[in-house]
């Protein structure tokens, strides 16, 4: 087997060197390497969302990215949405909205919500399930996922509005 | 009553008390805050020092004999550090073992496990082996060598019904009606339920309808393949840690098949990722174990995804035939069905509630329901959300509507007219108690949706209703009062969409606490009593029940503590919404909690239940779609789920229950099926050819919840998780026929099959 390489990344926000063979995918590398479990593993081939994180800026399923492409990116996952012991807006709707049942696929929907919500934070309803498309959730029929992320964007404008 | 859409107006149907503290809120799940931050620990999220990776081999046959297996060049690998066949599995004898909710031959749940002397499906896990990485693992299987003798394989079920057909188990006589069969056969069981005389029914109808109904093998689907880690001590004691519906069910058949004492194995559960039936049979759980038990070091073993559509439980495909007959004036009068309901390769599959769900909405005389169990060359099926009762609704939904339509009857009105009411006999013989499919209609026929005009062209309204039994069974719970007055509640109930929340909520609700004052933990088979499964919609009426009583032991306690305190009789403290009192003297709960703390024993709760009825639960949908007669393709353009839930606990879990029950009934109709060549192998085993719902696929679905307490429940609680599964296919089948004429009837009305139809017309 191929040897090990050193990769060096930017992970929520730090910088971190990490050993990983050629065929191991940045979700393997997250998962196993690094403890960051917030990802899940769904399919490993890139059809249900649930291993969803931030690469440069774009939600990916890390499952169809090697490790070593990871080298110089700057990666954010859902263990890095909460900040300064406090949830983020959007992970407070979900709970309010009930927006999980299992909770398998929620970490990757959050990834992926909060990444169109700041880059189009009026997307309609339509907008949203298109978005969302990739993630697949088996328990909530989706209805309160979207609600969850249409409250947080009403909170959001009712947030900035005098 | 709740609804999901508060701005439009809604019937309440609500028979109950209404002035709950904490029952019919909606409080933040408590352990929400941990699965939104990506904190909470799912199986494969799981380690232990040392841990192995194991990897499955699995059969690319449909169906084989294994000449021989050698193991010798995977075993002498670096990094391989055992490997494992079902010759090391000690409990494969034929013999039943008890599994609470039903008995099992552990010759076949073992070879289900690991297949034994045959291959029965693709898929089908032959040997295991466990290594210092996966990849070593992955690697390792592919150099174990399997000598095979093809044998020629059956898919679907009225091929392997034939004289001719290949047998898939040589042991397998039909159970007919109690009668044995004398030679190897594929019919494993033939159950019948008759009631009144149905020629003599049918003799007084004036309209007969008899039709044909195909459906194809689908998928839970559930997001989390099956993970198990296993670590076998060397004083014999196994711990498992695993994704299971139930602890102690797969302690129970992990025990039997390794033959160990049910108390030597230690099963914990971890948060787990979806189940609806397909994670109460144990799949990797004796395979870790038996890795462990050879390597001497844990072991965790995860499914792929492809593994889990060819190598766990699906639910069946089926065939089925069924006649309804009803007067001029609208009476349902005789019913009769012919079901036969693949088994997969072992026998035991969901026939017998087919059978007892198939007229299980309406109240007409005379009814007669053959059910046929069959194996053929497909995973061994398991539950699927109100398993089997989906099947029969479509089909008989499908028949009630061209009823009600030839005799220009509105739909709702003639379901009420026929529908199923206490005192009601269904055809196996169960006399319904109170039940609310009469409300759950006139809900329906209330809602702004039904009275809503839908207009245009391609476009179709359709009505399905559905039935599930929610079973009982046995439930633990304890609990201890903290110092702070707070109390900590431990349960056996996996939970998988909320129940802790929805226990502690009725826990609460007794000690006249919050809901947030009680921390809910769902514990391992060492620390709490037996618990039956999550499932069977189950947890919320049986634990809720286990919590009520609980929750009364500690009042009875603090009650004492109070009279000590007071130097009164137990019998003069009045408490009155976690306020204990005696001649003007008050305590809250919490300044009780905190004296009884300082004095006297800890006070610490706990009860059993294990309720021996079923909660009966009814639901009605309405869908209206659109059909692109260029491509076959149905639009969802509105949906309205109405269930009745006899008291929702936590309203919006129930809706999450209604809606998701609903889009995979969604998916069961219109797109989902295991598609099998003609060798019989699964052609679509990825979600990518599966192609479950995406949100991109589904309206909102909007939720009525109706409430006719259980009467069996002190605060009226029905199961309600299986239900909504059941009345989609119906109803949209229902709403293309009106949409466009063609009444189909084969699952899934996929896109070429509806295109051909429309084509045909």
């Amino acid at each position: 087997m191929a040897k090990k390489q050193v990769v060096t990344s930017n992970i929520n926000g730090e910088e971190v060197e990490f050993l990983c063979k050629p065929q191991q995918s940045l979700l393997e590398v997250l998962r196993d390497e690094l403890d960051l479990t917030g990802a899940k593993e769904g399919c490993n081939n890139g059809n249900c969302g649930a291993c969803t994180v931030m690469l440069n800026g774009h939600p990916v399923n890390s499952c169809l990215v090697l490790g070593v492409e990871a080298e110089g990116a700057e990666i954010t996952t859902v263990e890095s949405i909460a900040e300064g012991g406090e949830l983020h807006p959007l992970q407070q709707c979900f709970l309010e909205d009930a927006a999980l049942q299992c909770g398998i696929c929620t970490p990757g929907f959050l990834v992926a919500a909060k990444a169109l919500l700041e880059k189009n934070p009026d997307a309609t309803e339509h907008d949203i399930r298109f978005n969302l498309a990739n993630n697949l959730c088996r328990c909530t029929g989706y209805d309160k996922i979207v609600k969850a992320v249409q409250n947080c964007q009403t909170q959001s404008k009712e947030a900035v509005s005098p | 009553m709740s609804t999901e859409t508060p701005d439009k107006p809604q019937t309440e149907v609500f028979l109950g008390k209404t002035d709950y503290k904490v029952i019919g809120t909606r409080p933040i799940r408590h352990d929400g805050a941990e699965k939104v931050t990506g904190k909470a620990i799912y199986t494969a999220d799981f380690k232990l020092p040392g841990m192995l990776h194991g990897a499955i081999l699995r059969s690319p046959h449909p169906h084989a004999n294994i000449k021989s297996i050698d193991t010798s060049a995977a075993e002498a690998m670096d990094g391989v550090m055992a490997v494992i066949t079902a010759a090391d599995m000690p409990g494969l004898k034929d013999k039943n073992a008890n599994l609470g909710e039903g008995s099992v031959n552990l010759l076949d749940l073992g070879s289900n496990v690991l297949a034994h002397g045959k291959v029965l499906y693709r898929g089908h896990a032959v040997a295991a082996v466990a290594a210092k990485t996966v990849h070593i693992a992955q690697e390792a299987i592919k150099h174990i060598k399997v000598e095979y003798e093809e044998l020629p394989a059956v898919t679907w079920v009225l091929d392997a019904m034939k004289e001719d057909a290949p047998i898939l188990l040589d042991r397998v006589r039909t159970d007919d009606m109690g009668k044995m069969s004398d030679s190897p056969t594929n019919v494993a069981k033939h159950i019948r339920f008759e009631k009144g005389d149905i020629d003599d029914g049918f003799s007084q109808c004036d309209i007969v309808i008899e039709k044909e109904f195909r459906t194809e093998t689908v998928h839970q689907g559930y997001i989390e393949p099956h993970a198990s880690v296993a670590s076998w001590n060397e004083d014999g004691h196994l711990k498992i840690w695993t994704a299971t519906q139930g602890s102690f069910t797969a302690r129970q058949q992990t025990a039997e098949l390794l033959e160990l004492p049910v108390s030597k194995v230690t099963v914990t559960p971890c948060e787990i990722g979806g189940g609806f039936g397909g994670k109460i049979a144990v799949y990797t759980q004796p395979v870790a174990a038996l890795l462990s038990q050879k390597s001497g070091r844990p072991v965790k073993v995860t499914m792929q995804r492809n593994e889990v559509f060819e190598g766990t439980g699906p639910t069946p495909g089926s065939y089925m035939k069924v006649k309804l007959g009803a007067t001029n004036d609208g009476k349902l009068v005789a019913g009769e069905a012919w079901l036969a309901y693949d088994a997969g390769a072992f026998p035991g599959g969901v026939i017998g509630p087919g059978c007892m769900c198939v007229f299980s909405c309406y109240d007409f005389e005379h009814a007669k329901v053959d059910g046929y169990d069959v194996l053929v060359n497909k995973p061994k099926t398991q539950a699927y959300r109100a398993p089997g009762s989906t099947h029969v609704a479509f089909a008989v939904e499908t028949i009630v509507d061209e009823i009600a339509e030839k005799l220009e009857r509105d739909p709702i009105d003639f379901r009420i007219q026929n529908a199923a009411k206490e005192g009601t006999v269904r055809v196996d013989g169960l006399k319904y108690p109170r039940i609310g499919l009469v409300e759950t209609l006139e809900a329906l026929k209330n809602s702004d949706h039904y009275q809503s005009k839908l207009e245009g062209p391609n476009k179709g309204r359709g009505l399905g209703c559905g039935f599930w039994f929610n079973i009982g069974l046995k439930s633990s719970v304890t609990a201890t009062v903290n110092s702070d007055g707070m109390v900590s509640l431990i349960e056996g109930s996996t939970d998988i969409g909320g129940t802790r929340t929805s226990i502690a909520m009725q826990f609460a609700e007794t000690l006249g606490i919050p809901a947030e004052d009680v921390i809910p933990k769902v514990a391992d088979t060492d620390s709490i009593g037996y618990t039956d499964v999550t499932g069977g919609s189950r947890v919320t009426f049986s634990t809720g029940l286990a919590a009520y009583k609980c929750a009364l032991d500690i009042q009875d306690q603090l009650r004492a503590r109070a009279a000590e305190l007071w130097d009164c009789e137990p019998e003069n403290v009045t408490i009155e919404e976690g306020v204990y009192s005696h001649n003007g003297d008050t305590m809250t709960f919490k300044e009780l909690a905190e004296k009884a703390s300082q004095v006297g024993d800890p006070v610490a709760g706990s009860a059993t239940v294990s309720p021996d009825c079923f909660t009966n639960g009814f639901a009605a949908h309405l869908a209206d779609v659109e059909v692109d007669p260029e491509t076959g393709k149905v639009t969802i353009l509105r949906y309205t789920a109405v269930q009745d839930a006899g008291k929702a606990i936590h309203p919006s879990y129930v809706e999450g229950q209604m809606q998701g029950g609903a889009v995979q009934g969604i998916g069961w109709a219109l797109n989902e099926e295991y598609f099998y060549d003609e060798a019989g192998n699964m052609k679509n085993a990825s979600y990518l050819d599966y192609r479950m719902p995406t949100c991109l696929d589904v309206p909102m679905i909007e939720t009525i919840i109706v409430e006719v307490p259980n009467p069996d429940h002190p605060y009226g609680v029905r199961g309600v998780g299986e239900p909504p599964i059941c009345p989609p296919p119906g109803a949209i089948a229902n709403a293309i026929y009106h949409a466009t004429g063609v009444r189909m009837t084969q699952l899934p009305i996929s896109p070429p099959k509806l295109w051909k139809a429309i084509s045909e017309k």
